[in-house]
């Protein structure tokens, strides 16, 4: 391992553009090494076509991919340090699981065939199928050997698209925790693609957001879900509730904004713009709801005057619809911890929350940008 | 076979009914097979084994002959591996024009992809014979191939290229070609094209995915076509006797003059013999090549 990032996987305005149509727009993006690197985004997105121009499956349209220092842009797929699980494991069906796996190995003329093979198999936990066929393996079982196949080469970036997308959940969520430990044992940089962003979350020390060919945002699962940086990011990462509002001015190192005749302020680092038309964002868990006119916690930001709509019980939390004065409804995520009686539809509350958990966002954005694509399956 | 019938089942109607519905399914094919596969066979074995003294006139009687084989391969052994080497030297060339020509036509064409199966397909809107007369006009000593080979200096000045065995490959090669490129094109079509990327992501380059993951996928194809092309190259005599002299004679032209000449049971044991041999020959390829796995 190597501390000054020699071999980090940048793209520089990468493009590609399929017959009349752009697939991916200029592109910056840089993958330090050994990190868990989650790209995430609806499907049709262009996550596939970026993850195929690394992979060298792909030529781009615009722009250049360097690994470490050395430029890869025009190389061939098969001189790249790069390896990839497919989306489909594209496992070789005429060969049986030991072949599939000393592929790599055997193309390389690599020695130790046997023993290398028997300890990838082991660390996948197939080291008794090895004289099998894929096709006699289940899904997970075919999956692990495709990251078998792939990992054993010691690629320096190994791509995975969307390695988990055909597998049922539970078996998902298994071997999203097998995944996490292989890449921690291995140290190697992963590009994981998924439209799944829990699992993008569960699994990434960083996540690019990527949405109709761009990269939204790029930051660590908690940065990106405290300040989502577009309309796109809030709703597509976890849910937000967005409110048109309009900056008034700044005082104390916040930001003063008028909610439909509410006064709330945002600490300036967490607005992204600071004049004219906005929308103001507060996660649904943030938000307290108190008995119209009770007192607040000093400096909160407070709605006044909405009414209780809707009353989901979860059992470990209660969601709430809260209909604002102007005809919003608000939701609200609250911890069933019982310190005070549960709310009704038609009660009254008034609703707060820190001002450090608020966000503003560019009004000129599509407030339900990213809400349909969560409904979205692979691709 | 017991595949196809389900298992017998007691006294249940309902899977008798099925069971009605599948030898209903066997009736029409089985008899149709009964009637002219069974019983020639059956006839051809007998005619083998006939009193070689008899004659059409006299007519034969049943002495079970087994001296007839004996007999036949000693007098007829020459066009017999002639036979099998034609027809080899047939399949390996018609093996190396369309290979590419399918991986072509499989991989690369496009939108010309139709036309050009169209295209192979085409030869087969005329007649066999009519096509092998065509190469005989085409490749006689007066025809512009030879004039325009003799110009370049190619071929010498007494050349030919009819009448020898150069000709009777290329025919048979011609006449086959087909019958190797479409099972080669359907089974390198069905490849997923992700596994020929996977290759290239695993460090093979263009010719090593080839010969690892192309190759071997298509050799259902490569076993389909070869057995297509050898098994009625090995029969064939239209195009020794179109193309060829005596001394190109494959078995089937002895075949054929025999039986015309009403020599039976020494045709019908050539006949038994060429068949025996080709079944042998394409079991023990078909186990070499290991296709019963694939698939
Ligand atoms: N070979 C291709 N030819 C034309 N369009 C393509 C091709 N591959 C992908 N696309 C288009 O590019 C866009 C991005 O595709 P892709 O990268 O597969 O998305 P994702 O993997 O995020 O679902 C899609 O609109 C898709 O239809
Ligand atoms: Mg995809």
């Amino acid at each position: 391992m190597n501390l000054t990032g020699s071999s980090d996987l940048v793209l520089s305005g990468i493009s590609k553009q399929f017959a009349g149509h752009r697939a991916v727009h200029q592109l910056d993006l840089t993958v330090p090494q050994g990190e868990f690197f989650a790209l995430l985004g609806p499907s049709g997105c262009g996550k596939t076509t970026t993850l195929r121009m690394v992979a060298g499956l792909e030529e781009p349209t615009a722009g250049t991919i360097s690994l470490g220092d050395q430029d890869i842009t025009g190389l061939r797929p098969y001189k790249r340090p790069v390896n990839t699980v497919f989306q489909n494991y594209a496992l070789f069906p005429h060969l049986d699981i030991f072949e599939n796996v000393a592929f790599g190995l055997r193309r390389r003329g690599i020695k130790e065939v046997r023993q290398k093979v028997g300890e990838m198999l082991d660390l996948v936990e197939l080291g008794a199928y090895g004289k099998r066929k894929p096709t006699q393996l289940s899904g997970g079982q075919q999956q692990r050997v495709a990251l078998a196949r792939a990992l054993i080469n010691r690629p320096q970036v190994l791509l995975l698209d969307e390695p988990l997308g055909a597998l049922d959940l539970k078996l998902r969520r298994q071997m999203q925790i097998e995944l996490k430990r292989i890449q921690t044992e291995v140290g190697i940089t992963f590009v994981h693609v998924t439209h799944d962003q829990e699992e993008a979350m569960t699994m990434a020390d960083t996540i690019a957001v990527m949405n109709a060919g761009v990269i939204e945002q790029l930051g660590s699962p908690a940065e990106l879900y405290d300040l989502p940086a577009t309309t796109f990011v809030a709703n597509f990462l976890g849910q937000s509730n967005l409110v048109r509002a309009t900056i008034l001015g700044q005082a104390d190192g916040s930001v003063v904004v008028d909610v439909h005749g509410g006064k709330i302020t945002v600490p300036v680092p967490r607005c992204r713009v600071t004049e004219g038309d906005v929308w103001m964002g507060i996660r649904p868990e943030k938000v307290f709801l108190a008995p119209a006119g009770s007192e607040e916690e000093a400096g909160s930001n407070v709605l006044r005057s909405a009414v209780v709509t809707d009353v989901s019980y979860i059992g470990v939390s209660t969601q709430y619809l809260a209909k604002l004065p102007w005809g919003q409804e608000l939701t609200v995520f609250e911890q069933n911890t019982g310190a005070r009686a549960a709310l009704k539809v038609g009660d009254s509350v008034d609703l707060h929350w820190q001002p450090s958990h608020t966000f503003v966002l560019d009004a000129a954005q599509d407030a339900l940008a990213g809400v349909e694509d969560i409904a979205d399956d692979a691709g | 076979m017991s595949a196809l019938v389900p298992v017998p089942a007691a006294g249940k109607p309902e899977r008798q009914g099925r069971r009605l519905t599948a030898y209903l399914l066997l009736l029409p094919g089985g008899l149709w097979l009964l009637l002219f596969f069974v019983v020639p066979i059956v006839s051809l074995l007998a005619a083998s084994l006939y009193d070689p003294d008899g004659s059409i006139e006299a007519g034969f009687s049943m002495t079970w002959s087994w001296h007839n084989y004996v007999d036949a391969l000693a007098d007829y052994a020459r066009p017999f591996g002639r036979s099998l080497w034609y027809a080899l030297l047939t399949t390996a060339f018609c093996l190396l024009l369309g290979y590419p020509l399918a991986y072509a036509i499989a991989f690369k064409a496009g939108r010309w992809k139709n036309v050009m199966l169209a295209l192979v397909i085409a030869p087969f809107f005329t007649s066999f014979l009519i096509r092998t007369l065509s190469w005989k006009m085409l490749l006689s000593d007066n025809g512009f191939v030879v004039d325009a080979l003799k110009a370049v200096h190619i071929l010498g000045s007494d050349g030919r290229l009819l009448a020898t065995t150069a000709a009777v490959v290329t025919g048979l090669t011609y006449n086959f070609l087909p019958f190797m490129v479409l099972p080669l094109y359907a089974s390198l079509e069905k490849i997923d094209h992700r596994l020929i990327e996977a290759g290239g992501d695993l460090f093979a380059g263009p010719f090593t995915t080839f010969r690892t993951v192309t190759l071997p996928l298509s050799m259902p194809g490569v076993v389909a076509g070869t057995l297509l092309t050898f098994i009625p190259a090995a029969g064939d005599y239209i195009n020794a006797q179109l193309l060829g002299t005596p001394k190109q004679r494959m078995i089937g032209n002895d075949i054929q003059r025999l039986f015309a000449a009403g020599a039976y049971p020494t045709a019908a044991a050539l006949s038994v013999t060429l068949m025996a041999a080709i079944v042998v020959l394409v079991l023990f390829y078909v186990r070499r090549s290991g296709t019963e796995e694939l698939v």
